[in-house]
């Protein structure tokens, strides 16, 4: 018979080692899904996970993804840990893209150094102003934030639709839904000649090693940790929830604007309707796989970068649809809150 | 303004408000219950795509109506187990269940997209989902079975000290949110559409949580919700019709915004949301 | 006679705890049989076994002489065995007729069931409204719905799980009344508490717990409080010696005619409240639980800012606008009713629930860092200090019996050197040897100068340590009274509600 005990404290070895757990059974139900698909697991995965990285311009688009993942994750880990739901992080990109872009456009025949940071800093404040939207309503007027931030998730993308369409359409663009590509002043450069990854991969870097700071070593980092488990304990504690909300949203928010500004005035160069493949999504899974560590966090977008590369090359040679990277990440997330299982209880085999 | 084109309104309000009933109320008992499943967005893109794909395979109705429904039932059967059984965070299975079925549905229906298909007439489900908020409101409130849900849902130690089975009543009542969530997206896919598109959906997942909230957790009053904003979705139309000169974009937001400015408001009467909310909303249940 | 229930050797452990050790002993039909054992002794673990709400892990239950696996409280319902849980399974937003629909397990038509309900309540002399809410009952109405909920499924043995907690004076001796007149009509009741006098006063026969074990099952007849009192605890308790407040001394804190306005159901309004406490005074609050305590609680400490009308005076200055944290920084410390969760953070070390209560201390915090060593020596300090038993400094609060924890969090609050201190059910549910040492703690800080505020549900509690006790019922206030002068009947009225 099987038994399920309480364990008295968690373990923090099966804390850690739970990711790897769930990416293990991903890819047995994976490969369930090659054989379904008639085609052979081994070779699939080949194609899947160690065909796109096979090559320096592969690692460099490696990193061209998990760069702007990890950088919304590890600002969604903020909220996370606050126990603050913020799933909108797909449109506060949208807005980083639109406020940064602008800018890029409205200069768009500047050679100006300042151009360039210009637009990163309203990047990242656009991010953070829509998400200080389901902030202050979270505050203010107790709505919920998760049904709030993806409402204003679908406002941002028609908002960016209109704007490619209407006012901001290249004049010489055939009357293709797209802007005027930035100048190159406002471009981002690129780390290495003929690559795409460009210097966001720096931001990404050093936020990461800021975030570690904050959360061990500040006291800003405990109240987010504290009312995170528990907001009565928080308030005994005196700590201010509302404004811890409004941080969090805003730290976050910034990050997905970052990542927005990045996105266009790196490897896309101008604004149009899809500048982002699910980033703002795909990093909650980010978040929670790297379990809301800095480090981890690095880690995981790597690997769900890589679940991105390996659906465009599934699509490619194995002629199944690119949504595949979402099927695998979707399982991924569903097997590491159920490996967390482990973690709460023991399983007593009698 | 002519008869005509008010009925005319009347009639596209109904047939494209009736998914949102089915979402809302499947979902309104799955929380009645005390359990919050935010993966209804999969489940419908999920059922909107195995009916699709089912009919076009078989040409048959009746086959696509079950395989439909069946994977709303299998899809939330595997949420339940994990939140109920594994105990893991509603909320973030939830949204694990919304992006599976994203990508599942978007794999499954590639190939199909763009098929044609003969729709089936939207007046039997639209009349189904009448008669359905009708059948719940009665079951939640007149008798033992509805009881028991509500009991669950308001506190779950208690109705399992009064020897009431919780992880059981919950299993059944996710199903049923899963299966009214796919027989939604079934009617956007056959009946409404009727084809299939990646994403098709569009957010009326998402919609239908919040109107679960402005409800306060009602069926009659969920009713009226989703009318209330299919009628704003509509207005688009209409404005259009009347002359007013917007971009499109900003009609297309009317959906959206009007769920978030709905949700303000009814929330921010902190005491009555208490008041209505099932009291173990989200909160697992461990027997000590 | 042949035992209606007899246990043997019932053995249930969870994680670090054996809570029933080889339990054995019988129950005769038609008795009152009492339960007798301190806080975590193992009854309540005990009697949830026999309701099928917890499953041993070895030995057998015989009802009748037959063998029966309870595995879950409806097996436990067909073998005519119902239980009056201690924190009620009421439902609080359902009226008290679905609550009764949905304690029964026949089919009663709702006629049936109004017919029935009103037939027990008559016999036993309950009153009850079936379409109010439960929201809108006291403790008192809400117990007698849970018993009356029982008997509609015509049980055989009822259980009642420290009924006598909550209850006021006069309730309790209804609820005496009641039991016996259910003794009569051939019902075996099973009653557990930790209070002697009650256990001497009503069953027919005791057993003993201590330490999740049987100690001994008596004839209650021949024992007295504290031969019952030695047995239960093993050893005897010396009594406390209370200090005495000077009249001369300042006056340290009051509230002047505080009166709230929530609009809320669930919670109670306070209604003018006055009261003020000298330097060096232990003030009692007593009362029924859901009397305006939490909220009462809530003004003393303003964690959520909610609006109220009066003066909140510290050191003649008003502190209405403060913020805990600023009510902390002006010395006065807080040790909350809910442990885990409130005063405690249960996934976090104990040095981080240090720094929950002390973040405003600069020689712990500096420019935002937190100095991890400093808050280190200081937690072993109080772990020292107050007999904390606790592994490490890196425990994790969740791993600390009550007991502990409360030394652990009182310790925390008293090092953080308070003025003020005030409590809400500081031995709430923790072994007695915690308890008396926390009690005689708090003495002897009073002896030191400090104020302590100590609202509680134990009257016995209060009567042993406090200078002054009053009394809240339903948000009002009574005035003190002096413990030394103290008059039970008066004090049974007050609880009551009967003051003005």
């Amino acid at each position: 018979m099987i038994k399920i005990q309480k364990r008295n404290s968690s373990s923090s070895l099966i804390f850690y080692l739970s990711p790897i757990v769930a990416i293990l059974l991903t890819l047995f139900f994976g490969s369930l899904i090659f054989l379904f698909l008639d085609l052979s697991p081994i070779e699939s995965f080949k194609i899947f996970f160690i065909g796109p990285i096979s090559n320096w311009y592969g690692l460099s688009e490696l990193l061209v993804k998990a760069s702007p993942l990890a950088l919304i994750a590890l600002g969604l880990s903020y909220c996370f840990k606050n126990n603050i739901y913020n799933i909108g992080a797909e449109g506060q990109l949208t807005m980083g893209a639109l406020f940064g872009g602008g800018v890029g456009l409205f200069f768009y025949d500047s050679n100006s150094i300042f151009l360039l940071p210009t637009m990163i800093l309203f990047g990242s404040i656009g991010g953070a102003f829509w998400a200080s939207i389901p902030a202050i309503l979270k505050t203010n007027f107790n709505t919920n934030e998760i049904l709030s931030s993806l409402m204003l998730t679908y406002i941002a993308l028609l908002i960016l639709d209109y704007f490619v369409v209407g006012p901001w359409k290249d004049p010489t663009g055939y009357g293709l839904p797209k802007s005027r590509p930035f100048s190159d002043a406002g471009r981002l450069p690129v780390l290495v000649d003929g690559f795409r990854a460009h210097i966001g991969v720096y931001f990404t870097i050093i936020i990461a090693a800021l975030s570690y700071f904050i959360f061990n070593k500040t006291l800003f980092g405990f109240k987010l940790r504290v009312t995170g488990f528990s907001s009565r304990a928080s308030k005994y504690a005196g700590f201010r929830n509302d404004n811890l909300i409004i941080y969090t949203f805003l730290i976050s928010g910034a990050c997905a604007g970052l990542a927005g500004i990045f996105e266009v005035s790196g490897p896309i160069g101008q604004l149009y309707r899809d500048i982002s493949p699910n980033y703002g999504f795909t990093a909650i899974i980010v978040a929670f796989l790297g379990r809301l560590n800095p480090i981890g966090i690095i880690i995981s977008s790597l690997l769900i970068a890589l679940t991105y590369l390996g659906a465009e090359d599934a699509q490619l040679f194995l002629k199944i649809p690119s949504a595949v990277g979402f099927v695998f990440q979707g399982l991924v997330l569903f097997f590491l809150l159920g490996a967390d299982f482990l973690n709460k209880y023991r399983v007593l085999l009698k | 303004m002519n008869y005509d084109l008010i009925l005319g309104i009347l009639n596209i309000v109904l047939i494209s408000t009736t998914p949102l009933v089915f979402a809302g109320i499947g979902e309104l008992v799955t929380e009645k219950s005390g359990v919050l499943n935010l993966g209804l967005e999969g489940l419908m893109l999920v059922g909107a795509v195995s009916g699709f794909i089912s009919l076009v395979i078989t040409g048959n109705y009746f086959y696509s109506f079950i395989l439909s429904i069946l994977s709303g039932a299998i899809l939330s059967s595997i949420f339940a187990f994990f939140v109920l059984r594994l105990l893991t965070n509603q909320i973030a299975t939830g949204l694990a269940l919304t992006i599976f079925g994203i990508g599942l549905s978007a794999m499954l229906g590639k190939k199909f997209a763009g098929t044609p298909i003969n729709g089936l007439s939207p007046y039997y489900l639209i009349i189904f989902s009448f008669i359905l908020v009708f059948l719940i409101n009665y079951i939640l409130y007149k008798t033992k079975a509805g009881l028991i849900i509500r009991a669950v849902g308001e506190n779950h130690h208690s109705a399992y000290a009064l020897g009431y089975d919780v992880i059981k009543t919950r299993y059944l009542t996710i199903i049923f949110g899963g299966v009214m969530c796919s027989l939604a997206g079934f009617y956007i896919s056959v009946c409404y559409a009727p084809m299939w598109q990646e994403g098709m959906t569009a957010g009326r997942g998402w919609i239908a949580l919040a109107l679960v909230v402005f409800a306060t957790w009602k069926p009659w009053r969920l009713l009226v919700g989703a009318y209330i904003f299919g009628g704003v979705a509509i207005m688009q139309m209409n404005l259009q019709a009347f002359g007013v000169k917007l971009p499109g974009q900003f009609f297309n937001m009317m959906p959206y915004l009007a769920t978030l400015m709905v949700l303000v408001f009814i929330s921010s009467n902190k005491v009555r949301l208490k008041l209505n909310a099932p009291s173990s909303l989200t909160i697992p249940f461990i027997k000590d | 006679m042949k035992p209606i229930i007899e246990f043997k050797n019932i053995t249930k452990s969870y994680p670090g705890v054996i809570a029933n050790k080889n339990i054995s002993f019988s129950i005769e039909p038609k008795s009152i049989h009492a339960i007798l054992g301190e806080n975590g002794a193992g009854k309540s673990t005990l009697v949830k076994i026999l309701y099928g709400h917890v499953n041993q892990d070895r030995g057998n239950i015989y009802i009748d002489s037959k063998n029966v696996r309870i595995t879950s409280p409806s097996v436990a319902k067909k073998l005519g065995i119902n239980m009056v849980f201690q924190h009620f399974s009421l439902f609080e937003s359902l009226t008290v007729a679905e609550n009764l629909i949905l304690g029964i397990d026949k089919k009663l038509s709702m006629s049936e069931l109004i017919d029935k309900s009103k037939s027990i309540s008559s016999k036993y002399g309950f009153n009850l409204n079936l379409n109010s809410p439960i929201s809108s009952l006291s403790v008192g109405q809400r117990q007698s719905v849970e018993i009356v909920r029982s008997l509609l499924n015509d049980p055989k043995i009822l259980i009642l799980d420290e009924p006598t907690s909550v209850l006021t004076p006069d309730e309790i001796k209804n609820l005496f009344k009641v039991i016996s007149n259910l003794v009569q009509d051939n019902l075996t009741v099973i009653f557990i508490s930790h209070k002697l006098e009650e256990i001497i006063n009503l069953s027919n026969r005791v057993t003993i717990l201590r330490g999740g074990e049987v100690v001994d099952t008596l004839i209650t007849k021949n024992e007295n409080p504290d031969s019952l009192g030695l047995k239960m605890l093993g050893y005897k308790i010396a009594k406390l010696k209370r200090n005495k407040v000077d009249d001369n001394s300042k006056v340290l804190f009051s509230l002047n005619n505080v009166s709230t306005f929530n609009q809320d159901p669930f919670s109670v309004n306070l209604k003018n409240i006055n009261f003020s406490l000298k330097t060096g005074q232990i003030l009692g609050i007593a009362g029924v639980a859901g009397n305006g305590q939490n909220e009462l609680m809530e003004i003393f400490l303003n964690e959520n800012n909610d609006n109220f009308k009066g003066n909140v005076i510290f050191k003649n200055q008003n502190i209405n606008q403060l913020s805990t944290q600023d009510r902390k920084c002006l010395s006065i410390s807080y040790v909350t009713e809910q442990r885990l969760g409130h005063s405690a953070v249960p996934e976090m070390s104990l040095t981080e629930n240090v720094l929950l209560s002390m973040s405003h201390n600069k020689k712990f915090i500096k420019n935002d860092l937190i100095n991890f060593k400093e808050i280190g020596n200081h937690t072993d300090k109080i772990i020292k200090k107050f007999n904390v038993n606790a592994p490490s400094n890196f425990s994790k609060a969740s791993q600390l019996s009550g007991g502990n924890l409360q030394k652990f969090i009182i310790g925390r609050e008293i090092l953080s050197n308070p003025e003020l201190l005030i409590l809400s059910q500081p031995t709430w549910g923790i072994d007695a040897g915690s308890e008396s040492f926390i009690r005689k703690t708090l003495i002897d800080l009073s002896l030191n100068g400090i104020s302590i505020i100590i609202i509680s549900h134990d009257i016995d509690e209060l009567l042993e340590i406090c200078n002054d006790v009053c009394v809240l019922y339903e948000g009002r206030l009574s005035k003190n009274l002096n413990v030394e002068q103290i008059d039970a009947t008066q004090l049974g009225k007050y609880m009551g509600g009967l003051f003005d």
